[in-house]
């Protein structure tokens, strides 16, 4: 049956729809078809000496950072830990791009941004140990407590920035996520809310190539995680991850952009994990050596360890300097996670409700009788 | 002769309706913090009419009309609410919550444990809930039982009209997430009310007996209170004179009003049009039981919805709790061993 032979068809008047016009000009949106690079590229003349020394200390205290983490577990000292070893340039610029009352939305991967946002390492690490959910107070810190359920901390990000900025003040969240997690509705609700309102925040896709163990392939059909930025109606950028020089630039002209009333960016930062999803992972089922010995040539560290030694900004004693203060970093977290945590198992029932219900009450009074006959 | 008398609140008919609006519209008054937010909240004065006005009195900033996305409507409230705000969310109709339920129960409810006190979220999230009204698929579900197994969460149910003003008062100003279920079908009930001098707001957590009796006790709440009061006023004519206790809140649960009447009577009825198999019924009666067992002539009885989905308006009669269900119920308190 053609379209002439359907019932009603062609007999009556042809509804002519009013000329579609785009809300937003989506060229200008649309994400660089390569990631954006400064090391080992012209634009790596422009740097900022002292600020690359401070990215370079930076790094290398959070190598030693994921080190010790990962040794933590190894002793028993951590319930688990998801490394971010080959992501610390991601995690290192989020952290310094941020003014002290900006918000950071972390990913129970994050700990290491928190770290470098200037959280104490044990604090940062309190959920993975077991000691707790949270270690740290919000509001003091301004990070939001590591989410664990995916994606589910951004459209928090979406609302306080939009909350700042209904009370008039100048502050921006960043909201972490992986590429599992853009494949969540709760990104999606996020990003155009954000939009929509012109919310000041930045999102920060680290996509590092597997969701535990699939591929992002398996994950997305879009050329790129930036691409989806322009459906919402705001700029998506695609930087090289690995390349603290570029991360640091697309996320302080995010934030500035934030700031400035200019809306929300999304940045993929195309990078790698080096090691497994956690210490419970087996990465060797789903990957290749070859494969993870070829980002090694793309390390974090390395990359930019290389530029400054040839432009003559970091010399021997500068690494060294470097090396130390992280290894004194890890000496105090290994002292911080050595002492056992002393808990109060009737504070099971503190923090449920402002006011503690009778139901609760009861159930505290029975706990309360079971420790007492246990120390009979 | 014209006389000139001071102007004086006078109770007119009011429905719960206006008084859920005006408890909104006096609660943004009093403090900049509180915002409305939601589906239709705005312009359209949302699809029940309840927040009419609110946009038009304090702007697009503190009743606004989100995009349709209940999960971002919500997750949107926790920031907000983290950066000092009282958020106050609408989520039209019960069905159209659950998108929001990850984060309703994965942080909404645990945002003060989690963070051991240190940021409590003073939420707000009314739905509207229930039968009664003629609705399809998906605009009559009772889903309490999800919100009262959550812990973290306070549940609150209006009945009449001067609750509806002064428990949405209290849940506004509480600092803890409320989940205000609103009894659709009651919308539209009227009692001689005065914005000018509602009722004193109640603490959250406190039962009434809205009917004194001797025989038995009708234990409710919500949309099952009128038919309650109404069943008992049916049962004197077969001899029954039964105390009706409105619940008003759900947790917490106020054990001691109920356990106090049904001691005095010595039988007890849990009403609500949720199913009962793991409704709230079911926990209510096991409280009772364990309370009241030497004071109890008979078994705990439950008169609930049936345990379908809930079904097609031309059928909804049959599902939901009425009088004379109640008064056959009633009926088998007569227990004889």
């Amino acid at each position: 049956m053609t379209v002439q032979e359907l019932p009603g068809a062609g007999a009556s008047h042809r509804f002519t729809p009013p000329a579609w016009s785009p809300r937003t000009d989506a060229a200008p949106l649309l994400p660089d078809p390569e990631p954006y690079r400064v090391l080992g590229t012209p634009a790596a003349d422009g740097l900022d000496p002292e600020l690359m020394r401070r990215c370079y200390a930076e790094l290398v205290r959070g190598r030693r950072y994921n080190a010790q983490a990962t040794a933590l577990t190894k002793q028993g000292r951590l319930a688990v830990y998801p490394s971010t070893v080959g992501q610390e340039a991601c995690e290192i610029a989020a952290a310094m791009v941020l003014e002290e009352r900006d918000w950071l939305f972390p990913s129970y991967r994050d700990t290491l941004a928190a770290v470098a946002r200037g959280l104490d390492p044990v604090q940062a690490l309190t959920l993975l140990r077991g000691d707790w959910h949270t270690g740290y107070d919000p509001r003091e810190h301004r990070i939001a407590p590591l989410s664990t359920p995916l994606a589910t901390q951004l459209p928090h990000a979406v609302g306080l920035a939009h909350a700042a900025r209904l009370r008039g003040d100048d502050v921006v969240a960043l909201a972490m996520v992986g590429d599992g997690g853009t494949s969540e509705g709760d990104f999606h609700e996020a990003m155009n809310f954000a939009a929509v309102w012109q919310a000041p925040v930045v999102f920060l896709v680290q996509n590092n190539g597997f969701a535990i163990s699939v591929p992002l392939a398996k994950q997305t059909a879009a050329p790129t995680l930036a691409h989806k930025a322009v459906g919402y109606g705001m700029p998506g950028r695609l930087v090289d991850g690995n390349d603290i020089a570029a991360m640091h630039e697309v996320l302080s002209e995010a934030v500035r952009r934030a700031r400035s009333g200019g809306g929300p960016t999304m940045i993929e930062a195309v990078t790698y994990r080096m090691e497994a999803h956690t210490n419970a992972d087996d990465a060797t089922r789903y990957r290749s050596d070859a494969e993870v010995e070829a980002w090694k040539a793309h390390d974090p560290v390395a990359l930019l360890e290389r530029e400054l030694t040839a432009r003559g900004l970091l010399d021997a004693e500068g690494i060294q300097a470097a090396k130390d203060a992280a290894d004194a970093m890890a000496a105090a977290l290994r002292d911080g996670m050595n002492a056992d945590p002393v808990l109060d198992p009737m504070d099971l029932f503190a923090h449920v409700y402002e006011e503690q219900t009778d139901r609760l009450r009861e159930q505290a009074e029975m706990l309360r009788a079971e420790l007492e006959a246990g120390n009979e | 002769m014209t006389t000139t008398t001071a102007a004086r609140p006078v109770a007119k008919p009011a429905t719960m309706a206006q008084a859920l609006g005006r408890a909104m519209r006096d609660a943004m008054a009093e403090d900049p913090t509180v915002h409305v937010m939601g589906e239709d909240v705005g312009t359209l004065g949302g699809v029940f009419r309840i927040t009419d006005g609110l946009a038009k009195e304090f702007g697009d900033d503190r009743c606004t009309d989100t995009p349709l996305a209940e999960a971002g409507i919500l997750g949107a409230a926790v920031g907000m609410a983290m950066y000092g705000l009282r958020p106050v969310v609408e989520m039209q109709f019960d069905a159209f919550a659950y998108p929001a339920f990850e984060q309703l129960i994965s942080h909404v409810a645990k945002m003060r444990n989690r963070t051991r006190g240190a940021m409590p979220l003073p939420i707000t999230i009314r739905v509207p809930y229930g039968g009664g009204i003629g609705g399809v698929e998906h605009h009559c579900d009772s889903s309490e039982a999800y919100y009262v197994a959550t812990p973290g969460l306070t549940v609150v149910t209006p009945a009449t009209v001067e609750d509806a003003y002064g428990l949405l008062r209290a849940s506004i100003a509480s600092d803890d997430p409320v989940i205000f279920l609103e009894p659709k079908r009651l919308y539209w009930s009227k009692a001689d009310w005065s914005p000018e001098t509602p009722a004193a707001v109640p603490g959250i957590g406190k039962a009434l007996v809205r009917r004194a009796g001797t025989s038995a006790t009708l234990i409710t709440y919500g949309p099952s209170l009128p038919v309650c009061l109404e069943a008992a006023e049916a049962a004197r004519e077969e001899g029954w004179d039964l105390e009706v206790v409105d619940l008003r809140s759900l947790v917490p649960f106020d054990e001691e009003t109920v356990v106090a009447s049904v001691r005095r009577t010595g039988r007890a009825v849990v009403v609500h049009e949720a199913g009962g198999f793991g409704g709230p019924g079911a926990e209510i009666a096991a409280r009772v039981t364990e309370r009241c067992f030497h004071h109890l002539e008979a078994p705990v009885l439950r008169v609930t919805g049936f345990d379908i989905p809930y079904p097609p308006p031309m059928l909804e009669k049959h599902h939901l709790p009425g009088v004379d269900r109640i008064l056959d119920t009633v009926a088998r308190l007569q227990w004889e061993n």
